[in-house]
């Protein structure tokens, strides 16, 4: 039967164990503080760490925590067909706000 | 409650055969087929109050009624009209009915993936719709800001749209669960070799309103929840005096409710591509088109939304790229009917009702989608705004669109849903009245919209007397229609003959199996080996 | 699970449990076969629905920040840093012991896995309770909707305030759900509804955790590091 590519990563053959989320935890509470370091550095320097280590933390917690590495691309899709669809939403609002 | 295929024929899924009877058995029943009967059943009540409504809106248009209806009044009624069609008539429309029933058996399942939640979704749409009904009478009284809830007017009015809102909130709840539902079953329980493009096209069709249901809808939910909490906490986002921008509100509100029109009309154009071929007794032209063509229209329809501001201020990049990007959405819009229209071409076409209204809704959602071509247009946009140009040509689309789809859809399916057929000469009597009583309505009003007629006026001056009456009479004719065609179906669900498996020599799965289906669908599940409008010359049995 | 292969995705038995059968979970479809794939495949279509949810506010907010830049910078420095910095780890302590909890499900430590659950809930409580006082806080000095010292302030600020607390509030009401929800999982680990061949809830209720910490990952810094 035909079914397509997103059953082909059978899930949660082999589990991950306790060491791996803990220290994905750590490298969480890492980029915490990194992002609280970097907005005492100025408004420029915190705008950017927003945008890049905010993405990259939510990126550890859907990765590992969500068990997206784990998961088929079915549902990797699905995450990032919405992040893309809001990202879109995002700017053509911003072609009307930032251009008025 | 693990596999017991007997030999034995299953009871059809109108017997109760559970503990349970009458009306309770339908209302705690999670068979995919009651559900659907339940939301046709409620829809078609509310359609016809909506229906009645909007019968009151024109008779005011006759000044020998004025007097009957105060404009507060009026306003109230243009706003319930508006809720109760689009929140409860045409946005859960063909996926609540025609999905729920007929989904699992054109991909071969027993169910929907989540049968309970489905149910759920039907309690969910009832309790929104009690809402709404009651936002009528409690509070400061029915609602009057019409179904947009336009800030910071909604913010401001002592009408009770706190409660209404709220209602419109429960709704969208229902159709983002129906469309979890969906698209888990489209994935998880096709039948063995159903692949990708061996699946209906009203699948197909499913399928993308059910991402739009997901990727829109909870926009809306938010940006009502905003409204509430401003309406009793006073946040301040849309409200001009606290910093807060209207033009905001307008942003999200129709980030949600333009989608929300593929939401209606994609499920209506997949119901065509069933109809077509079957009355054409050949393969659809341009499958992987039409396939690919939803798809298209539910993305890009989701990035146009701001063609309904192009009046209110925005940037002109914001209008030039909306205005793109909606001439852009015709042209998949345009492929579906080029498709259509092939497949009837040297197709041996057997003319039954079915085709019959599904030709009318092509003619119709041609008026539709052309009209509304010309308003993504800058130009012409402004001068249209905001008129009865604009409430002739969402008629079209949404009316004479969805609405005969609608019509075509239930014609085609109910001796499958009821196992009875109807009496084709009263269906094709009530075509006329529609149909004619439908374009004197509405193609009056977009004549009325370009000589300036503004929407929403209680009142309107005497150059437009002659088309409010010739529009008004059309109304009466529609409604006359409408009765006939209801009338008849009612008439056929208690008198009507039993109607044979395959009455129309379809070839997708649904008329593979007894009418009406039984409790399971099928006696086994169906093993697919072809595509789904494979017509044999003797297959027509 | 997936002792049913994957490939097998028709459940034999779907069809009878119509008659409204009270049968064992909410998401799972009848006795015979399940479909945990499937079952995780509507969580997530439902996770995408919140994440669309929460994206349509933080539209609102950058909308509303890139008019009001200035005043959204003062209105963050009013904020208290250090309740937020803290109530992210507490954040994103309680995921850890969520995803911990699975693990130990899946290695039958039941002890455990409710041990690393009971831990979830003290941390979404105390979440809550550090929230109400920051709440508490900014009322007792007149910041919060309609309150006439916040009338006063530039209209930009107003708005900072009205978004502060509808998105803090919003996300709060998830942390309380999300505390029902592990609660019952909690449940259901102890009566072993939940166990090493089943914990299909567990896995869909801890992505609703995992999503509501995200969420949170990203407040922080839009609210409180603005400054």
């Amino acid at each position: 039967m035909s079914e397509h590519a997103e059953h082909a990563v059978d899930h949660t053959q082999e589990h991950p164990g306790y060491g791996l989320f803990i220290k994905v935890w750590i490298a969480l509470l890492i980029l915490t503080g990194c992002l609280v370091g970097v907005s005492h550095l100025g408004q420029t320097a915190a705008v950017w760490g927003l945008l890049t280590l905010t993405p990259l933390k939510a990126g550890l917690v859907f990765y590992y925590f969500m068990h997206l590495k784990y998961e088929g691309p079915l549902f990797k899709i699905v995450v990032l067909v919405t992040l893309g669809t809001l990202l879109i939403f995002f700017a053509l609002l911003f072609s009307d706000v930032a251009f008025r | 409650m693990s596999s017991t295929h007997a030999s034995t024929a299953q009871p059809s899924y109108l017997v109760d055969t559970g503990a349970r009877q009458g009306l309770m058995a339908w209302l705690t029943s999670t068979d995919h087929k009651r559900v659907g009967l339940l939301y046709l059943y409620s829809m078609v009540s509310f359609f016809f109050v909506g229906a009645i409504i909007g019968l009151v809106m024109r008779l005011v248009q006759l000044t020998t009624f004025e007097k009957l209806i105060t404009a507060q009044t009026y306003n109230a009624l243009f706003t319930l009209h508006g809720v109760i069609m689009i929140f409860l008539f045409v946005i859960p429309g063909l996926p609540a009915v025609f999905g729920n029933f007929f989904l699992p058996i054109l991909i071969g399942a027993k169910d929907v993936a989540f049968p309970r939640l489905n149910l759920a979704s039907w309690y969910f749409y009832m309790a929104g719709a009690i809402l709404a009904v009651l936002a009528l009478f409690t509070g400061g009284g029915a609602p009057d800001t019409g179904w947009t809830f336009y800030a910071p007017f909604s913010l401001k009015t002592g009408t009770n749209v706190s409660l209404a809102v709220f209602a419109a909130f429960i709704l969208g709840f229902s159709s983002m669960l129906t469309g979890i539902n969906f698209i888990t079953t489209i994935h998880r329980m096709r039948a063995p070799g159903m692949s990708w493009f061996r699946m209906p096209l009203m699948v197909w069709a499913i399928y993308s309103t059910a991402w739009i249901q997901l990727l829109a809808t909870p926009i809306v939910a938010i940006t009502l929840v905003l409204v509430i909490l401003e309406r009793f906490f006073g946040i301040g986002i849309f409200d001009p005096a606290k910093g807060g921008d209207p033009l905001l509100y307008q942003h999200l509100f129709w980030i949600y409710s333009h989608p929300a029109v593929y939401i209606m009309i994609l499920p209506a154009m997949g119901a065509i591509s069933e109809i077509i071929p079957t009355f054409a007794k050949r393969t659809i032209f341009g499958y992987k088109a039409i396939a690919f063509s939803s798809m298209s229209i539910a993305g890009v329809g989701s990035l146009v939304w701001a063609h309904h501001m192009f009046t209110s201020g925005m940037s002109n990049l914001a209008q030039l790229v909306f205005s793109l990007l909606t001439m852009i959405v015709a042209v998949p819009s345009a492929i579906k009917v080029f498709n259509w229209v092939s497949t009837l071409y040297k197709g041996s076409i057997d003319f039954q009702p079915p085709l019959f209204f599904a030709l009318s809704f092509i003619f119709l959602f041609c008026i539709g989608g052309l009209t509304g071509v010309m308003q993504g247009a800058l130009a012409i946009n402004v001068h249209i705004h905001d008129t009865y140009f604009i409430v002739g040509h969402f008629h079209y689309v949404m009316f004479g669109g969805t609405g005969f789809a609608f019509f075509a859809a239930l014609l085609y399916w109910f001796p499958k849903m009821f196992g009875k057929m109807y009496s084709k000469k009263a269906i094709y009597a009530s075509w006329y009245p529609m149909f004619i009583g439908f374009n004197m309505l509405y193609f009056g009003m977009l004549i009325l919209g370009m000589m300036g007629m503004p929407r929403r006026y209680y009142v309107h001056l005497p150059q437009y007397h002659t088309l409010h009456v010739v529009a008004t009479v059309g109304s009466w004719l529609l409604v006359l229609g409408l009765l006939m065609f209801f009338g008849a179906l009612l008439y056929a669900i208690f008198k009507g003959e039993k109607a044979e498996d395959n009455p129309w020599g379809g070839v997708t799965l649904e008329w593979t199996i007894p009418s009406p289906p039984p409790l399971e669908n099928f006696e086994e599940i169906p093993i697919v080996t072809r595509g789904p409008y494979h017509f044999e010359p003797q297959a027509k049995s | 699970m997936s002792a049913a292969p994957e490939t097998k995705v028709i459940p034999s038995s779907l069809g009878p449990d119509s008659e409204g059968s009270t049968g064992a979970s909410s998401v799972t479809q009848g006795s015979g076969h399940r479909d945990d794939f499937g079952s995780r495949l509507g969580m997530w279509l439902f996770l995408v629905t919140e994440m669309v949810l929460f994206g349509g506010l933080f539209i609102a907010y950058s909308y509303m920040r890139y008019r009001y830049p200035a005043e959204f910078h003062h209105g963050g420095g009013e904020l208290n840093a250090t309740l937020g910095i803290i109530n992210t780890l507490v954040l994103l302590t309680s995921s850890l012991t969520v995803v911990l909890a699975i693990v130990a499900v899946q290695r039958a430590e039941k002890k455990r896995a409710m041990a690393f659950l009971g831990g979830t809930l003290v941390l979404g409580v105390t979440f809550l309770v550090i929230k109400g006082f920051e709440w508490a806080a900014k009322f007792h000095h007149g910041l919060y909707p309609n309150s006439a010292h916040l009338a006063t302030l530039p209209p930009g600020e107003q708005v900072f305030f009205g978004l502060y607390f509808t998105m803090t509030g919003l996300h709060g009401v998830h942390v309380i759900v999300g505390l029902a929800v592990l609660g019952v999982m909690l449940w259901w680990v102890a009566t072993d509804r939940i166990r090493q061949d089943r914990y299909i809830h567990l896995e869909n209720g801890g992505l609703y955790w995992h999503l509501v910490d995200v969420i949170w990952i990203f407040l922080l810094p839009l609210f409180y590091l603005a400054a």
